[in-house]
């Protein structure tokens, strides 16, 4: 066996190699979302947070030269979407539901406005980090590649679920998560703890979003999406709200989605259509077999319109 | 006071209600006594494309030939990107005929001709249809529509005899993103291209199944570098993402649809593109000469509807020349890529010994099989 020729091993190895380049933009969507859904409300609109950061972070990173630059930009403009829903949902009769749809569609919209001029140019990618030099085959070498965005988001992932538990900023978000009436006897305001919330989950969104336009695919176009801000905001129910499960997760859907074209690659040639649905197939047999009729969902927060 | 404001309120509502009214009046008129007919010279044509305009690709190719259309005095275009082959492609042709006063329109994506782009030629007669990719039937369609298309399939062929003299794995990759006839042609001249240099070349094809998915064509794009395969070409909206993703992976690239060198100078090698220039200008030419439009256009790269990229710094000597004998050939018109004898990649003969499917063989578009040497499956 020569050094090309990894035959069936190509399987595992595209799957390990998937779940680290596509999970990144589903960990730190579900990671904003978790903060966001433990405040006690829920933002659909990050899919449209995503496509704004991805543009802005390709057309910052295009005009400046520097890819980082394009990745404060994406975060500051995912924490203004953020903000901009957590300042609306805190009116009365307003459904946060339904602005997150609102703002679904108009991130996407500006996104396409803005981003028109910037399909064409080449924008210079993030940093990765070869953790397969040990190796001298190739393909381990590409697949242990990983993008430092990838490595923050696992910390953040195992920072979040101990600042949950442990610290005050994290109490005060589950407490005002779980009730209202116990946080404003505490003294707490939930309307400005949701808005800063909801902000810094368009904030991690956005930042998702970069990781799309600036490593992997690495460009800018109108169909750059697929649906990961919407997925993502689904894992996180998935997770049961524990951001190491968002990881999880993240890392599972990343690894099956690899699936499909590492069997073509292999010679499974046969039904690739069923096996591009194996992450929501995964999905569907996970929550049916962890529902029960009689409880609700274990770890959700009380005040989520969704599971109210 | 607050039943005061819901009056006022109503009443400006009403008169917002009456002045649209107004101008939707207006606007039939203008619809029934089109503008452009009072002007001879004036003519509108309408583009409609699937994606945007930019995107290196499929659209860009339409868009460029679009572009060339301006520049002809008396023609005004009018464009609209990123229309989903749904009813919304219906209502895009129905407002550039009723709003632009287009007399020529060009849907340009596959799944726009049947049904959408029939409805609008039936309710609109004396508008004039082309659709790119249709098959057009004469006892089935309407006189004002029409399909235009071109053997793009050379333009693989040439891609493959330089990835034929690329490749040291000698195993080369195809990013595909469905099982159709136009797709399918692709990957076997590619292939049949290559094994003109080396009969000993396989062609890995992986199908995404949609148009445009940019996370799942580079995950494609890298399970066939993780195989071995060293020359990548692909058949997608937009092929951006894989050849930047193949470049990255130190693989060389044939393009596909417009020149992407600009993406990838030193690893492209060549490419297959659309000339859509030439026809649209020919459509047009004769729409102001007042001749009728033909209903079936076709045509390869000795017609100019395909032209191919620039050959790329890293073709070899050797490739160069097989590159210019076999393009020349191709020049005179009448090359076959699909010649017996020849078998699909289940072992049943689709070309006997001394049968032959020229470029212009109606066959060749109802497609159905991989060749011999594809790994890949249709379904």
């Amino acid at each position: 066996m020569d050094a090309t020729e990894i035959g069936l091993w190509g399987v595992p190895l595209a799957m390990l190699g998937g779940a680290i380049r596509v999970s990144t933009p589903f960990i730190f969507v579900s990671l904003g979302e978790a903060i966001t859904e433990r405040s006690g409300r829920i933002n659909l609109g990050l899919e449209g947070t995503l496509v704004f950061g991805a543009m802005t972070a390709y057309a910052v990173a295009v005009m400046t030269g520097s890819p980082w630059l394009g990745l404060l930009a994406a975060a500051a403009a995912g924490l203004c979407f953020g903000l901009f829903h957590g300042w609306i949902c805190k009116f009365r009769g307003v459904n946060d539901i339904a602005i997150g749809i609102a703002l679904m569609l108009f991130g996407s919209g500006l996104a396409f406005f803005f981003g028109k001029p910037f399909i064409q140019p080449s924008a210079p990618d993030l940093p990765a980090i070869p953790f397969g030099g040990w190796s001298d085959v190739p393909q381990v070498q590409a697949a242990l590649s990983v993008n430092v965005l990838f490595l923050i988001g696992a910390a953040l992932a195992v920072f979040l679920w101990w600042a949950f538990r442990n610290t005050r900023a994290g109490l005060i978000l589950r407490v005002v998560g779980d009730s209202s009436d116990a946080a404003r006897a505490m003294g707490l305001n939930p309307n400005t703890v949701r808005l800063l919330a909801t902000g810094l989950g368009g904030a991690l969104a956005g930042i998702g979003g970069a990781y799309l336009s600036l490593y992997y695919p690495g460009s800018w176009t109108e169909g750059i999406s697929s649906g990961q801000g919407l997925m993502a905001v689904a894992l996180v129910i998935f997770a049961r709200w524990n951001p190491l499960g968002c990881f999880a997760a993240a890392l599972l859907f990343g690894g099956a989605g690899a699936l499909g074209p590492a069997l073509q690659s292999v010679g499974v040639t046969q039904g690739y259509y069923l096996f591009y649905a194996a992450p929501y197939i995964l999905t569907l047999v996970i929550m049916i077999a962890t529902s029960s009729p009689s409880r609700s969902l274990a770890g959700a927060p009380g005040e989520l319109s969704i599971t109210k | 006071m607050t039943e005061r404001f819901m009056l006022s309120r109503r009443l400006s509502r009403r008169e917002l209600l009456k002045t649209s009214a107004a101008g939707a009046a207006l606007g039939l008129a203008s619809a029934s006594f089109p503008i452009s007919r009072a002007f001879a010279a004036a003519l509108t044509v309408g583009f409609i494309y699937v994606g945007p305009k930019d995107d290196y690709g499929y659209n860009q190719a339409h868009a460029e030939g679009a572009a060339t259309l301006k520049a002809i005095e008396g023609v005004s275009v009018v464009e609209e990107e990123n229309v989903p082959e749904t009813v919304d492609v219906q209502k895009s042709m129905e407002s550039m005929i009723n709003l632009d006063g287009a007399s020529l329109i060009f849907p340009t994506s596959f799944g726009y001709f049947d049904p959408h782009m029939l409805a609008m030629c039936a309710k609109f007669p004396d508008v004039q249809f082309r659709h790119c990719g249709g098959m057009w039937n004469k006892d089935k369609h309407p006189m004002n529509a029409g399909s235009y298309f071109g053997y793009i399939g050379l333009g693989q062929y040439l891609n493959g005899v330089a990835a034929g003299h690329a490749t040291k794995t000698k195993k080369i990759g195809f990013v595909a993103a469905k099982p159709i006839p136009q797709v399918l042609l692709n990957i076997n001249s590619f292939l049949l291209g290559a094994r003109s240099v080396d009969p000993t070349i396989t062609c890995q094809v992986i199908f995404t199944g949609e148009w445009s998915l940019a996370v799942k064509e580079a995950e494609a794009t890298n399970a066939l570098v993780d195989q071995g395969a060293d020359v990548i070409t692909c058949h997608v909206d937009s092929p951006k993402v894989v050849v930047e993703t193949a470049a990255g992976r130190g693989a060389f690239i044939c393009g596909y649809h417009a020149n992407q060198s600009p993406l990838a100078p030193e690893k492209y090698l060549t490419g297959a593109e659309w000339n859509w220039a030439k026809v649209y200008k020919m459509f047009v030419d004769d729409l102001v000469a007042g001749k009728p439009l033909p209903n079936f256009t076709r045509g390869g790269l000795a017609d100019g509807f395909v032209k191919m990229s620039p050959l790329g710094p890293a073709v070899s000597e050797a490739a160069r020349a097989q590159f210019d004998g076999t393009l020349a050939e191709m020049m005179k018109g009448g090359f076959s890529v699909i010649k017996g004898p020849l078998k699909n990649n289940k072992g049943d003969v689709v070309a006997t010994e001394g049968q032959t499917f020229v470029e212009a063989a109606i066959e060749l578009e109802s497609m159905d099989y991989l060749v011999e040497g594809v790994v890949g499956s249709t379904a």
